[in-house]
């Protein structure tokens, strides 16, 4: 881990209309980093890492990525989404593409890498996620566990050094949800920077390196995960870790 | 449930097969048809009254319809005269014999109307091809532009031996199918881009695309045309002048692209936010993101509009009579000009009508094949 942070939210401001949604937020992010988002519902962590790659705008304060700062500058915009992947709680794979053109699709048209280079990778992060066999298959024909390890293999295809889950589990059956989780662990043993906002405290305490906890627009507490797990500094972490593995 | 009597043999044909119930009573067996029809016929009071209605109407058109358009039909005067007509009580099919070519090409110099016909021809065959999956490959696009010269060539003439021909003697049938043709091809594009640009977040555009759609929307066609050829002259400087037919054409192209553009927005409307923020976080620009990931989505689930559009656009052309030009209904209308057929212009708007009818009848099956050719990867 080298000490520059590839992800840096300074006094990070939002608001939806006259509802503040990010109030002072701060967060960096060192390359190889893990960093697990953590918060009640409205809590404004899917907003905050949707800023990261400017999915929404932020009014206040700034945004630095990979040496870049986030503005209306839309060649700045579109270098940091380059080498910002991100993975979506609904998936958003393109329906009317198979999944072999969904992962071609960005380096061909973004990237401009020769067409057989592109299947070439695609088909090897497919075997990375372990589903090979339904490149020629659409999106609509697969299981939501299967959809979901394509959209990531799809983010993987730009070869982006910092990946951002939004909730990536939180749409699927429960008995999806490891396969899922397994690819995001190998992943993170590969020494990838990921940004993921979830609530699943196993995968948690498995690979984060920092825990974040967001309530009502503010980051509540930053903290390693024995810490943050064994002994959260806020009785409001403490009541939302009660919740959610208390039962 | 009442059918029309001609359905009933239709409707009994397919009870044989879907109906399956239908054919378990073996007492029934030989008298299907009778069990059919008092089960859907006459089945209560009210259905037996309106079956019984039905079948009176029926009665009533379609024997006196078959004797003048078939069995009383004259198809042929041997002398040019419409005096065998007048002397039957059907219909004056010969009528077609006599005046196709001037309903088919109106003022086109006759000599020359085998020019107009093989443009046409040549233009029905592309379209026909076109339809077809397996010709669609980078090879139609050249074909089309080749298609385009020769039909210029053969329509304009000028040269390597073809004598000129301006457009204001061109008529009938080929200038009908060539303003809706290019007046759809046109106003496609055109749509696309105003529907984007009604969504757009940048307020100029988006004013500037509304304000358009709503003024050219709230107008109607015929004035529309009257701008183009009437007022519009009146503002270009002096010895400048723009070819009526183009003037036409323009002024169609902008009317159906207003229309066209919120079929498109309907479907762009349709596309979850979700498909573009995934379009946007690989990093693809605003254009990449509509041709690649939105519109192939959008568009097709607007095929049922669109087609509407266009089908309105075809028979729309009809109204640039209205400005001076001939097409295929004008033609019509010249031709029972003639004193000696006038009598027959039933008959001769009835030839007209098929005519159109059978564009837009396969435009509108095309487009049901279309969509579900276009259906893979929503399929489940």
């Amino acid at each position: 881990m080298s000490e520059a942070p590839v992800v840096e939210l300074i006094d990070v401001q939002k608001w939806y209309g006259a509802f503040h949604v990010l109030k002072d937020v701060n967060l960096s992010v060192k390359k190889g980093e893990k960093v697990v988002v953590c918060g009640p519902s409205g809590s404004g962590k899917s907003t905050m890492i949707r800023c990261v790659n400017r999915l929404e705008e932020h009014q206040g304060g700034r945004i630095i990525v990979g040496g870049i700062e986030l503005a209306d500058d839309l060649k700045a915009i579109e270098a940091i989404r380059k080498d910002v992947g991100m993975v979506f709680q609904s998936f958003n794979l393109f329906p009317h593409l198979t999944v072999l053109e969904n992962l071609t699709l960005a380096p061909l048209w973004v990237k401009h890498i020769p067409k057989a280079e592109a299947e070439d990778l695609a088909m090897q992060l497919l075997k990375r996620v372990r589903i090979p066999d339904q490149a020629k298959k659409y999106p609509g024909q697969l299981s939501g566990g299967q959809q979901q390890r394509v959209a990531i293999a799809r983010a993987l295809a730009m070869k982006p050094s910092i990946m951002l889950f939004d909730e990536p589990t939180s749409a699927l059956d429960p008995e999806m949800v490891k396969e899922v989780l397994d690819v995001m662990i190998e992943l993170a043993g590969e020494g990838m920077t990921m940004i993921c906002v979830t609530h699943e405290m196993g995968f948690a305490r498995a690979v984060a390196d920092t825990m974040v906890f967001m309530a009502e627009g503010r980051v509540i507490e930053t903290a390693p995960p024995q810490q943050f797990f064994s002994d959260p500094k806020s009785e409001r972490t403490r009541q939302f870790l009660g919740q959610i593995i208390g039962h | 449930m009442i059918k029309p009597e001609d359905d009933i043999h239709n409707a009994i044909a397919a009870a044989d097969v879907e109906e399956p119930s239908m054919a378990v009573a073996p007492a029934n067996s030989v008298w299907k048809p009778l069990s059919w029809a008092k089960s859907n016929l006459f089945d209560s009071v009210p259905n037996t009254i309106l079956t019984l209605l039905a079948l009176l109407l029926l009665w009533e058109t379609v024997p006196p319809l078959l004797s003048w358009g078939l069995f009383n039909a004259t198809w042929s005067v041997a002398d040019g005269t419409a005096a065998a007509c007048r002397d039957s009580t059907g219909a004056c099919w010969a009528l077609m014999g006599e005046k196709n070519r001037l309903m088919l090409f109106g003022v086109y110099p006759y000599d020359q109307h085998w020019r107009p016909l093989l443009a046409t021809a040549i233009v029905i065959a592309m379209l026909a091809t076109s339809a077809l999956r397996r010709f669609w490959r980078p090879a139609l696009g050249y074909a089309w532009l080749g298609t385009v010269v020769v039909v210029a060539w053969l329509m304009w003439g000028g040269f390597f031996g073809l004598t000129y021909v301006e457009t204001a003697q061109w008529g009938g049938l080929p200038l009908t199918l060539g303003l809706a043709l290019l007046g759809i091809v046109l106003a496609f594009p055109l749509s696309i881009v105003l529907a984007l640009g009604r969504r757009s977040n940048l307020p100029a555009i988006k004013a500037i695309c509304t304000g358009y759609i709503e003024l050219v929307r709230g107008v109607p066609l015929v004035s529309v045309l009257f701008m183009a050829s009437v007022m519009f002259p009146l503002f270009l400087p002096e010895g400048v002048t723009i070819d009526k037919l183009l003037r036409a054409l323009a002024g169609m192209t902008l009317f159906t692209a207003a229309y066209l553009a919120e079929a498109v927005r309907g479907g762009l409307q349709a596309i979850p936010r979700g498909q573009e923020e995934a379009a946007d976080a690989l990093g693809l620009s605003y254009w990449r993101k509509m041709r690649l990931i939105v519109l192939p989505q959008a568009l097709r689930l607007v095929i049922p509009p669109i087609v509407n559009q266009f089908i309105s656009c075809f028979k729309d052309t009809s109204l640039v009579t209205i400005v001076g030009l001939y097409d295929l209904l004008a033609a019509t209308k010249a031709a029972l000009a003639d004193p000696e057929w006038r009598p027959f212009f039933v008959e001769g708007y009835v030839a007209a009508a098929l005519v159109y009818w059978c564009f837009c009848f396969f435009m509108s099956r095309y487009s049901q094949w279309l969509e579900r050719e276009l259906a893979t990867g929503t399929r489940r």
